[in-house]
């Protein structure tokens, strides 16, 4: 989640009441609890069931944006003799991180202190029972800690599902498993803990443990970089590894010269629309509370998206004469990763201008910059969720300032909003993190799909993609005429 | 004997069987097909791919029929089917060397 010294100030001071309400039963529950059980006489903060109740939806949420929400997505979007085959990653891939996450991720993501990985201290979810607690933004509110793992789980079996996007229709199952192995271990999980790991709220009393709790904090969460949801940690991270792919696997057989043209834009609606609505488990539920935060983050994923799918709508009508449903689809879609690193910060006329500016540019993504870039990301991971992601998290750093609607940041140490919010050096900070994403992510990338390329094979045989992946690599038709 | 062959707009099928069936047609084959001679195609935009799509959807209608019924079968199906405009469509005139009914193993004209 979000590791920020800034926090929802706009939500303290709304939701003082609701915090001082919540810690009332969070007192009351932890008294209760005194008296049930033979517990000490001092008794640590107990999640609160709102809370439990929120975190346990969202997270259901963002699962149904994986299944069904992107498979279809994708899914509708190649050939109908691949249809199986998108499906198909996307399930699997999620499935296989969720289990790399249990056993190892979420140590290594946030396990303890470090700048880019945390520990083995968690491996196996050792010590995390019904009973372990994590923490959220707010001193003395906790969740289940099984809840936060559960909700990050499904954040790391996204992100590399969204990645086979890129090199849909001509990669290897098995490849597509191992470079999705590899690469949650080696960006998604640095980059997350870079960017959100911090040892929590209840630690900072003072200056000096401040200054001890950013030693120990994530690289990117040192330097102040904010992305609430995770337009470095997914969006950026995601769409540079794709490009990557695609670059390295090369063109489809045809590319450019026959019809590659979606052979079920219903589909691809339809997890569009799946998107937007498990979108709200994402970027609301990143808030790990059920308070004012999480609607200010729930607003902005509507207003942003809503937004985002008109000026892709108008610009390509404009542009391009006619307005498309995949533009449509496409441009929601955009203004979701736009103001997901966004959405906890920014008030919701930023947000509107958001989304404006990233449905335009990332209709130059998949247009413009994609025919300059000469490879065939076959489903624009990189022009939607990195360009998008590039968008979001820059204007974060400009619409976050209090001046413009946004929360500013938030002051542990005086438990209030800092009154200073600097624009121009909070978009270098985000800068920054964008740039070592990009750096990190590509790296990772290039290694694991050249050492499979040279080892496994990365691509099938030419007639194999002519005749369709899924009946070569799972021995199915999706559809008998 | 002979076979007809016969290239329309889809939304004439109904026409055109029905112009068949008044002048003592029975029987025809019909198969979605896609093809052009003059009309052209149009555009379609995914993205950013641009798609030019020459074929265009037709129908294609098979007829049967003895010697005597040809001059008007093409007479009722050209004036049923035509709409001015390009892509109206053309008729095939085939010789039919055998017939047979499968049921009742007739052939020739009783096949018809």
């Amino acid at each position: 989640m979000p590791a920020y010294r800034t926090a929802l100030a706009a939500a303290r001071s709304v939701g003082d009441r609701t915090f001082a309400l919540r810690g009332a039963v969070v007192r009351a529950a932890a008294a209760a609890a005194a008296l049930v059980s033979a517990a000490p006489a001092f008794a640590a903060p107990e999640p609160a069931k709102g809370d439990v109740a929120w975190i346990t939806v969202a997270t259901l949420l963002v699962v149904m944006m994986t299944i069904p929400g992107l498979a279809l997505f994708y899914g509708g979007m190649v050939r109908a003799k691949n249809m199986l085959s998108v499906l198909m990653q996307v399930l699997v891939v999620f499935a296989l991180v969720v289990v790399l996450w249990t056993v190892y991720g979420y140590s290594l993501a946030f396990g303890g202190d470090g700048l880019f990985y945390g520990d083995f201290s968690k491996l196996f979810l050792a010590g995390v029972g019904a009973d372990a607690t994590a923490a959220t933004f707010s001193k003395g509110v906790v969740l289940p800690e099984l809840s936060f793992v559960a909700f990050q789980a499904t954040f790391a079996g996204i992100t590399c599902a969204l990645i086979v996007g890129a090199f849909a229709e001509r990669a290897r199952f098995g490849a597509v498993l191992v470079f999705s192995a590899f690469w949650f271990t080696f960006s998604y999980l640095p980059i997350a803990h870079a960017v959100w790991y911090w040892a929590g709220p209840d630690a900072i009393t003072d200056a000096a443990s401040l200054d001890a709790v950013t030693a120990g904090a994530g690289f990117l969460w040192q330097r102040g970089a904010l992305d609430f949801a995770g337009g470095t940690v997914v969006h950026i991270n995601a769409g540079v590894a794709g490009l990557v792919g695609a670059y390295v696997i090369g063109k489809r057989i045809g590319y450019g010269r026959e019809s590659m043209a979606p052979h079920s834009l219903v589909s691809t609606m339809i997890g569009a629309s799946l998107l937007w609505v498990g979108w709200f488990g994402f970027n609301a539920g990143s808030n790990l509370e059920a308070n004012a935060g999480a609607a200010l983050a729930f607003a902005n994923t509507l207003i942003a998206t809503a937004a985002a799918t008109l000026s892709w709508t108008f610009g390509e009508w404009w542009f391009k004469g006619r307005p498309s449903m995949l533009g449509a689809a496409s441009g929601a879609v955009a203004g979701l990763v736009a103001i997901t690193p966004a959405c906890g910060f920014v008030g919701p006329i930023g947000a509107i201008f958001i989304g404006l500016v990233a449905g335009l540019v990332c209709l130059w993504g998949v247009n413009g910059l994609k025919r300059w870039l000469d490879v065939d990301d076959a489903l624009d991971v990189f022009g939607v969720h990195a360009v998008g992601g590039i968008v979001g998290a820059l204007l974060t750093g400009v619409f976050a300032a209090p001046a413009l609607g946004g929360v500013g940041v938030y002051d542990y140490v005086a438990n209030a909003t800092s009154s200073e919010y600097s624009i121009v050096g909070q978009v270098w900070v985000q800068l920054q993190a964008v740039l070592l994403t990009i750096a990190w992510s590509a790296v990772v990338a290039f290694v694991g799909f050249q050492a499979i390329k040279h080892t496994m094979g990365l691509r099938v045989a030419e007639d194999e993609e002519r005749q369709g992946l899924d009946i070569v690599a799972h021995g199915e038709t999706a559809y008998h005429r | 004997m002979k076979m007809i062959t016969a290239v329309l707009k889809p939304f004439k099928l109904d026409e055109v069987r029905e112009a068949l069936s008044a002048i003592g047609v029975q029987g025809i084959t019909v198969a979605e097909v896609k093809g052009f001679g003059r009309q052209k195609g149009h555009t379609e935009l995914y993205r950013g791919a641009e798609y030019v799509i020459d074929f265009l959807p037709k129908v294609k209608i098979d007829v049967a029929m003895p010697d005597e019924l040809v001059d008007r079968a093409v007479e009722a199906i050209q004036m049923s089917a035509r709409t001015g405009k390009i892509g109206d469509g053309k008729i095939f005139v085939y010789d039919l060397e055998q017939v047979v009914r499968i049921r009742t193993g007739e052939t020739g004209n009783e096949a018809l």
